[in-house]
């Protein structure tokens, strides 16, 4: 089908992704219902998060039957955002932990006798 | 198609030179993809937005890494009860589920758009309005809730780190934006197509194009309900 004619396609096939749309949402919000903790809550909100982001973009938003060069041009060049979440997870470790090195431990040098916290710094 | 230019001088390399150059350079009717270029023009401005909410999920994921005070458990923060139940995290599930509807029916509107049924998608845009209507109305809802009931700012909260509120409100409010400008633009290309402006053009891609501008909201949702409201 070329998509220039425009994105004629049948009904049953957004009914389908409807429905599964339905049924993943109701997975997301079911590992929060079953208090779902650690590596197996978060693998699943990320799966269910890209299988639904995945269905949108390819079936509703026709991403699916465009041209390659439609899709290269939208879809690669979010790619760099990978790079800025990768370096503002390691800059943000490093605030965490020179916070926690500065603001909430108590200061080791401040002797008790002398109470000087305050000077500590 | 008028294949003359504006532009008589021309250089003896051929090209047209100093600002008439730069029109004609820009203006030479090269066309990259084969879409409408209201398409295009649409997907090129859903990509700018996408990096637009890229960098406040980002700056979100930021604050809430290097946060020493623990983070607020959206899980309980937006808990409702219900009839006496306390169920977790109910009124952004409803959201989401209507979020979803309105997908569909959009999906449907510019399905019935290419089959030439005016009424038909001039109604099904108007359902997707309504359920974004409904979806904003929730969002104000929760927002007076937290604001007045139980006193988060955008600069402090009593449940727990401080950038929670600035957080929060920056990023619901500027999807809420989305969706609001949304409801908009659909309810004017639901009533040009009720008047059957497109049926004399012979032409339905505008509500596709809108079509793509709505599964986008609901696409970023997707994201702020798995980063901010499950995580």
């Amino acid at each position: 089908m070329s998509a220039s004619e425009g994105q004629q396609h049948p009904i049953a096939i957004y009914l389908w992704i409807w429905l599964l749309l339905f049924v993943l949402s109701a997975f997301s919000y079911g590992v929060d219902y079953f208090h779902l903790q650690g590596a197996l809550r978060w693998s699943l909100i990320l799966l269910f998060m890209f299988l639904k982001a995945g269905f949108i973009v390819a079936i509703f938003m026709h991403m699916n039957w465009e041209r390659l060069a439609l899709k290269l041009a939208i879809l690669v060049p979010p790619l760099c955002l990978l790079i800025l979440i990768g370096l503002m997870a390691v800059e943000g470790d490093y605030t965490f932990l020179t916070r926690s090195e500065s603001f909430t431990k108590p200061a080791p040098i401040a002797a008790p006798a002398h109470g000087e916290s305050s000077t500590a710094h | 198609m008028a294949v003359e230019t504006a532009t008589s001088v021309v250089h003896p390399s051929g090209v047209t030179p100093g600002l008439p150059g730069v029109a004609s350079d820009f203006a030479s009717d090269k066309q990259a993809f084969v879409v409408p270029w209201g398409k295009a023009m649409m997907w090129i401005f859903l990509l700018s937005d996408t990096f637009i909410f890229s960098c406040f999920l980002t700056s979100y994921m930021h604050v809430r890494i290097s946060s020493t005070v623990p983070w607020p458990n959206p899980s309980e923060v937006f808990a409702l009860t219900v009839f006496g139940n306390h169920i977790p995290l109910i009124l952004i599930a409803i959201m989401t589920f209507i979020l979803i509807s309105s997908s569909g029916t959009m999906a449907m509107a510019v399905n019935m758009g290419y089959r030439r049924r005016r009424g038909k998608t001039a109604a099904l845009m108007l359902i997707t309005a309504g359920f974004g209507a409904t979806f904003v109305g929730m969002q104000a809802f929760e927002w007076t809730k937290l604001i007045v009931d139980e006193g988060v700012r955008p600069w402090s909260n009593p449940m727990g780190a401080e950038q929670f509120g600035a957080s929060f409100f920056m990023i619901t409010g500027f999807h809420g934006l989305h969706v609001s400008a949304g409801v908009i633009y659909l309810v004017i290309v639901a009533l040009k197509v009720w008047r059957g402006d497109y049926d004399r053009k012979g032409n339905y891609e505008i509500v596709e194009i809108a079509g793509l501008y709505w599964h986008f909201v609901d696409l970023v949702w997707v994201f702020i309900f798995a980063f901010f409201y499950l995580w």
